[in-house]
């Protein structure tokens, strides 16, 4: 057992707004630099959609991520031999289209433009180049475009739908949506530190932060192909990558990263995960029905002493195991089962989970009135009905979610590598948490009801009860539970502090070492 | 003419090699962000196929001739006592020499049409481009109107090169060579020391260690285990996060 710690995150779903305050904060602080102008390292993706770059979950395009390979795993497009045969020429790198082109306007030219008879215009201009471009993309492009066909028709995740399936999601009045927003997973098995030729990316041991050191990185560009998320970003200007540090001189100081202080939903909770780093390359090459089940498995319970021996044996401090205890992702993740990794089946063991989204998805409906024209109109054309009503009705416990707007076959695709039924548990457990609650503060369900409910998701009113203050009403210190670094070991995340005893303080402006010499 | 003589295959050459080991260490040590290959094919991708792949490929074909020809010239002569080995090995050098011209024609085009590409060039890489152009054009030139220069590369050429490495320089065979040979052995030592000025360091940082490295690295700032451990000596360095 070798117990290590992880800064986790958990993204609620069903609170998210898709307001992209979080974009803009960490754009602020991160990427508003030439070269990095495309980069999202927080970024909020409709789905259905293509997302953030294009079509990036479908790794037939971009290789991403690691695939089973007899017993073992091995990188899809990158790794030791293809890495390295394909250096001059990276055959699954994306390129700048793939993001978008950045791009700013002329404002000058509504001041400065000589007088005419014509209003000036502001023309766009490409951020690469400087010169005017026609936008073919932008950030955010596909936002909110459930429907479309350039877009939420192609989105990867419809792949294993039937043709059926996926038309019903998209009849105009059935139309449904969520937002999805990503960060960097700061995986256990990163698939971009292990493509990395030069070694300039690594997950720290403290925390787990994913880093890539930008004085070792010389663009061999290969942990852009391998990072399935596409959350590694070539810096075309300085031939760097670059990605998500999860703000870790914030992390470090106790405070919260800067696109989850500021997420207006709060949607966003990060705290301590232990695990069992021993046992990642076995999970890793789980087989992908069993991926969730392992990889829940290494996550382990704090409270156990072995664990705890184990971690102190490791170095880990007791205000992080402390931390640990108290984790609103631990809570979430494992001790409630409510969130999933999204992608479970790109193998990289993401620290990153989500709260599969409720809303949007569940809150149907009623038979469609004059079934017998719809018939006559054909499955393709579009039916209007006015019977259409949000229907939260509780009168068939699970109703709702057998008949949810999404087949749930399409939410497993992207959080339980197509299996329906982790889906199912969960959705039934938020939904089991709502009909309690209901029972307590509307009073419309009988206590029987709300307590069948929670019997038949395993959960206690107690536990319903911590779901909803967490899900809720959760303050700041609830929502991100940090372990700040300790002030004695600041000095050596810098330096050793061997080499240094003895030549600060009191004394000498010179070296010591260098004295009589 | 004897100045010139001396100072074309005499001074330059250690003026080269001591540039380029001063030049490319001090580049290292002090500014170590500006070792990359600075990849341009994120901003394009299809040209950059053909160029990069048949340039790389060739260039590297041919190094690795001329380093072997260096390193056993009498394998290289022996080899090429049997005709047909020969003329299979001229014929395969001067292909693949060839693909490389072209490879980085190719890439000079892209570089200075591409307006994207236009943006992330500077005027060494255009220098660098043209100086390894030019030497690639006299190699090709050499191979042609020179015939086996394996074998004369081998008799002559390697004697001179290693009395340069044994500090005993013996420049009479090189001094008899046709011009353009003279050039392209000039060339070679100009580029060399050109190295350290541009882009052409990435290839010292050539990632040969990825093959021996396990996948996944984890660094701490302290290795806890090993601080506990009193077995640990304090010299010891931390890991070079920074």
């Amino acid at each position: 057992m070798d117990i290590r710690s992880q800064i986790s995150m958990v993204f609620h779903l069903d609170k998210c707004i898709g307001c992209h305050t979080c974009s803009v904060a960490c754009k602020n602080i991160w990427t508003d630099r030439k070269g990095a102008e495309y980069m999202w390292w927080n970024n909020v993706e409709t789905k259905p959609g293509t997302g953030y770059p294009t079509k990036w979950e479908d790794q037939g395009i971009y290789h991403g991520g690691w695939e089973k390979n007899g017993d073992g795993i091995s990188l899809r497009g990158a790794g030791k031999r293809k890495g390295l045969l394909n250096i001059f020429h990276n055959p699954s790198l994306p390129v700048i289209d793939d993001y978008y082109e950045p791009f700013t306007y002329k404002y000058l030219d509504l001041i400065e433009s000589a007088a005419g008879d014509d209003q000036p215009t502001a023309r766009p201009v490409s951020m690469i180049t400087g010169k005017p471009i026609d936008i073919k993309m932008g950030p955010n492009w596909d936002d909110d475009l459930s429907g479309t066909p350039d877009y939420a028709r192609n989105d990867p995740n419809l792949k294993k739908l039937s043709a059926a399936e996926q038309e019903a999601m998209f009849q105009l009045e059935r139309m449904a949506f969520f937002y999805l927003p990503r960060i960097c997973n700061h995986c256990l098995n990163p698939a971009c530190v292990a493509s990395c030729p030069s070694g300039a990316i690594y997950k720290r041991g403290e925390d787990g932060v994913v880093l890539i050191n930008q004085n070792v990185c010389r663009a061999w560009r290969m942990c852009v192909t391998a990072c399935p998320y596409k959350k590694s970003y070539y810096n075309w200007h300085t031939g760097k990558s670059e990605k998500c540090i999860l703000c870790y001189p914030r992390i470090e100081a106790g405070y919260a990263p800067a696109c989850m202080h500021s997420c207006v939903g709060r949607i966003r909770y990060l705290g301590v995960i232990l695990y069992d780093a021993d046992r990642i390359h076995e999970v890793a090459s789980a087989s992908e029905g069993e991926l969730i089940n392992r990889h829940m498995d290494i996550l382990v319970d704090p409270f156990d002493p072995t664990v705890i021996a184990s971690a102190k044996k490791n170095g880990i401090a007791d205000s992080t195991i402390q931390a640990a205890q108290n984790s609103p992702t631990y809570k979430f993740v494992k001790e409630w089962g409510l969130a999933l990794p999204l992608h479970a089946e790109f193998r990289t063991l993401p620290m990153l989970f989500y709260v599969p989204p409720l809303l949007p998805v569940m809150a149907t409906v009623k038979e469609v009135r004059n079934r017998k024209q719809t018939e006559k109109l054909g499955p393709i054309s579009k039916v209007w009905d006015n019977d259409w009503l949000y229907d939260t009705s509780t009168e068939e416990i699970w109703g709702t979610i057998d008949q949810a707007r999404f087949p749930l076959k399409y939410l497993a695709n992207m959080f339980s590598a197509g299996d329906e039924s982790k889906i199912k548990e969960r959705l039934k457990k938020l939904m089991a948490v709502r009909i309690y609650r209901r029972w307590k503060t509307v009073g419309d369900i009988t206590e029987k009801k709300a307590m069948d409910a929670l019997r038949e998701v395993g959960y206690t009113p107690e536990i319903a009860d911590n779901v909803y203050y967490l899900t809720s009403l959760a303050k700041f210190d609830d929502r991100f539970v940090i372990p700040a670094a300790h002030r004695e070991h600041a000095i050596e995340m810098l330096e050793f502090t061997g080499d240094k005893k003895g030549s600060t303080g009191f004394g000498f402006k010179e070296d010591t070492m260098k004295r009589g010499l | 003419m004897d100045f010139m003589n001396n100072f074309l295959f005499i001074a330059l050459p250690y003026i080269s090699i001591v540039t380029f080991l001063i030049g490319s260490i001090h580049r290292y040590k002090v500014t170590g962000f500006k070792y990359s290959s600075l990849s341009s094919q994120f901003l394009e991708g299809r040209k950059f196929y053909f160029g990069s792949l048949a340039f790389h490929w060739g260039i590297l074909v041919v190094f690795a001739g001329h380093l072997l020809t260096f390193l056993f010239p009498t394998a290289t002569i022996v080899w090429n006592s049997d005709p047909v080995r020969l003329i299979i090995l001229e014929y395969a050098a001067f292909t693949i020499g060839f693909s490389s011209l072209v490879g980085l024609t190719a890439l000079v085009f892209r570089r200075t049409t591409n307006p994207r590409i236009r943006v992330v060039t500077n005027r060494m890489d255009m220098v660098i481009e043209l100086a390894i152009i030019i030497q690639v054009i006299l190699g090709c030139w050499i191979a042609l109107g020179y015939r086996w220069g394996s074998s004369w590369f081998a008799s002559d050429l390697t004697p001179y090169l290693r009395s340069i490495f044994v500090f005993d320089p013996q420049t009479q065979a090189v001094i008899a060579m046709p011009l353009v040979i003279k050039i392209h052995i000039v060339g070679a030592f100009v580029i060399f020391a050109l190295i350290p000025f541009t882009r052409l360091v990435h290839f010292l940082v050539a990632p040969f260690h990825y093959i021996w490295r396990p996948y996944q690295q984890v660094i701490w700032y302290w290795n806890r285990k090993r601080i506990c451990d009193p077995n640990t000596p304090w010299n010891t360095h931390p890991p070079k996060n920074n």
